[in-house]
């Protein structure tokens, strides 16, 4: 299979690559890890005029904390840039737990986390783990960079706000309240396939006591669910059983799924519950031994 | 320098943009013109001849194809061949040499890793970024790498233990050539 003709242009900077998107005004694509696009290209859901192809940027493939704890991840740090950080789960214990379960491991190593959040795959993971961590993505235009919370970026099933001339060049991923604990949980069919259910929760603790809580939800709606009105019956409490079934079972309600062949609706919603259930408990004898 | 343009049509016209790029392939470095829309198993099947190299499901899924960039395993039918510029690309035909066959590809033999073959070159070359990086891999390492490769043949049990035995082998072998040097 090969995609339709296109030009190409591998730009070597970011101004560079945002000029060229300007000038094709709204015929080309931006080529990330190409684990999304070219399928799609291939297959003809996709045929652009032109593909800039950004991997020939320099300084692009950072994953970073700034000294005030404010994490950043480039538009070329690749998943498996992620999963093979040995720090990263206990700075970003979301990410760290995501990171291994996206994709199999060779579209790890060219699939991007900017390139995931700008495909907006309902059935992508990286959006669910970014909502819950309150994160947002930053993009360049023009006119300057502007940042959009990964809540307002995806305006549907493959559709978000950026402009035809924007580069989004980094996700950034706020400094936390206290310390900051959460995990990620996936059910999928076998490696390589989509979510049939994922959930990513993020929680910050000053002490025992919640300052900051987020779930995302993965594969269950029309686009990723940000489940934070469940999160944030949480934030004043310290974590017990109880309330921890409180905000499953509202998590799950908040879920959309349909029924399909990876499960039956009531089957995805109560794997919801289950997964946010599994994640917080684990939490709990951390957050009993700080007191 | 080769013209691969006709790979994907065999008529050009003034249209057809063409790029050209310079890929060394197994050591070899190949000048080249391309049309962006190739694909990178395409240049290595049709363009160089290389036809270790599978293509399988065409859709990013099976792992056939995988080649490796610089050491690291991609999926060649989901790369353009353009973006191999100034790049190193190691295909099955870079693994042994003339009289040898690579402790990889012994391993292979030896535990009767393969079936029909066919997913064979992915898995090796898989097995080697695998093996280049953590000489000494657990089971479960050696399965959790070659995850993103499908074999339909063998049920996985003799790959991974030809993976296992091969990094044996890549271990004697570093022991040896440190015995030499020293
Ligand atoms: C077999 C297979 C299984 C997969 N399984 C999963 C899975 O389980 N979970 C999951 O989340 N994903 C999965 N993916 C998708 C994978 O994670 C992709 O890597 C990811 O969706 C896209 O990242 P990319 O860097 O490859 O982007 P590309 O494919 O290069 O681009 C995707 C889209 O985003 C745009 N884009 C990319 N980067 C930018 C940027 N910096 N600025 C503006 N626009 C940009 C492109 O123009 C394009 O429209 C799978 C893919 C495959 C092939
Ligand atoms: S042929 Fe490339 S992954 Fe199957
Ligand atoms: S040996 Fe036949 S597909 Fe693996």
């Amino acid at each position: 299979m090969y995609p339709a003709r296109f030009d190409y242009a591998a730009p070597q900077s970011i101004e560079e690559a945002v000029e060229l998107l300007g000038r094709a005004n709204g015929e080309a694509k931006v080529l990330a890890g190409g684990q999304s696009l070219v399928p799609m290209m291939k297959l003809r859901f996709a045929s652009p005029e032109m593909l800039i192809d950004i991997n020939n940027i320099p300084g692009l493939a950072y994953h970073s904390a700034d000294p005030d704890g404010t994490y950043r991840i480039g538009a070329l740090c690749r998943h498996v840039d992620l999963e093979k950080d040995e720090n990263l789960a206990s700075q970003q214990p979301t990410m760290a737990a995501a990171a291994p379960l996206i994709a199999d491991p060779i579209v790890r190593t060219r699939g991007t986390l900017v390139g995931s959040l700008c495909h907006s795959d309902p059935q992508g993971d990286w959006a669910s783990v970014m909502s819950a961590l309150g994160g947002s993505i930053v993009a360049q235009g023009p006119n300057g960079r502007r940042s959009i919370s990964c809540i307002d970026f995806v305006t549907g099933p493959f559709q978000n706000v950026l402009e035809f001339d924007e580069l989004a060049v980094e996700a950034v991923v706020p400094a936390p309240v206290g310390t900051r604990a959460g995990g990620y949980l996936k059910l999928e069919r076998r490696v390589g396939d989509f979510a049939t259910v994922g959930v990513a929760v993020s929680i910050e603790f000053s002490g025992t006591q919640v300052t900051r809580a987020g779930i995302g939800l993965t594969g269950v709606g029309a686009s990723t669910i940000c489940a934070g009105e469940a999160a944030t019956m949480l934030v004043g409490q310290d974590l017990n059983a109880d309330n921890i079934d409180r905000v499953a079972v509202l998590a799950a309600e908040i879920s959309q799924p349909r029924s399909d062949h990876r499960g039956s609706e009531a089957y995805k919603r109560h794997m919801v519950a289950t997964f946010v259930t599994r994640i917080l408990s684990k939490l709990l004898p951390t957050t009993q031994k700080v007191a | 320098m080769t013209s691969l343009f006709e790979v994907v049509s065999t008529e050009s016209s003034v249209d057809t943009p063409i790029r050209r790029i310079t890929v060394t392939v197994n050591g070899k470095q190949h000048t080249l013109d391309v049309e962006p829309r190739l694909l990178l198993a395409h240049l290595i099947r049709q363009g160089l001849e290389l036809t270790g190299t599978h293509t399988g499901c065409d859709t990013t899924s099976c792992g056939a194809c995988t080649v490796l960039i610089d050491g690291v395993p991609v999926k060649s039918c989901t790369m353009l061949a353009v973006q191999a510029d100034g790049h190193d690309v190691t295909t099955v035909e870079g693994l042994a040499s003339a009289s040898e066959l690579d402790p990889i590809q012994e391993g292979f033999r030896d535990e009767h890793g393969l079936q029909c073959g066919f997913c064979t070159p992915g898995m090796m070359l898989t097995a080697k970024a695998l093996l280049d990086e953590n000489p000494n891999p657990t089971e479960d390492e050696v399965r959790w790498a070659l995850s993103g490769n499908l074999c339909r043949c063998t049920g996985y049990q003799n790959i991974v233990k030809s993976v296992l035995l091969a990094a044996e082998g890549l271990r004697a072998k570093d022991d040896v050539e440190e015995d030499e040097a020293s």
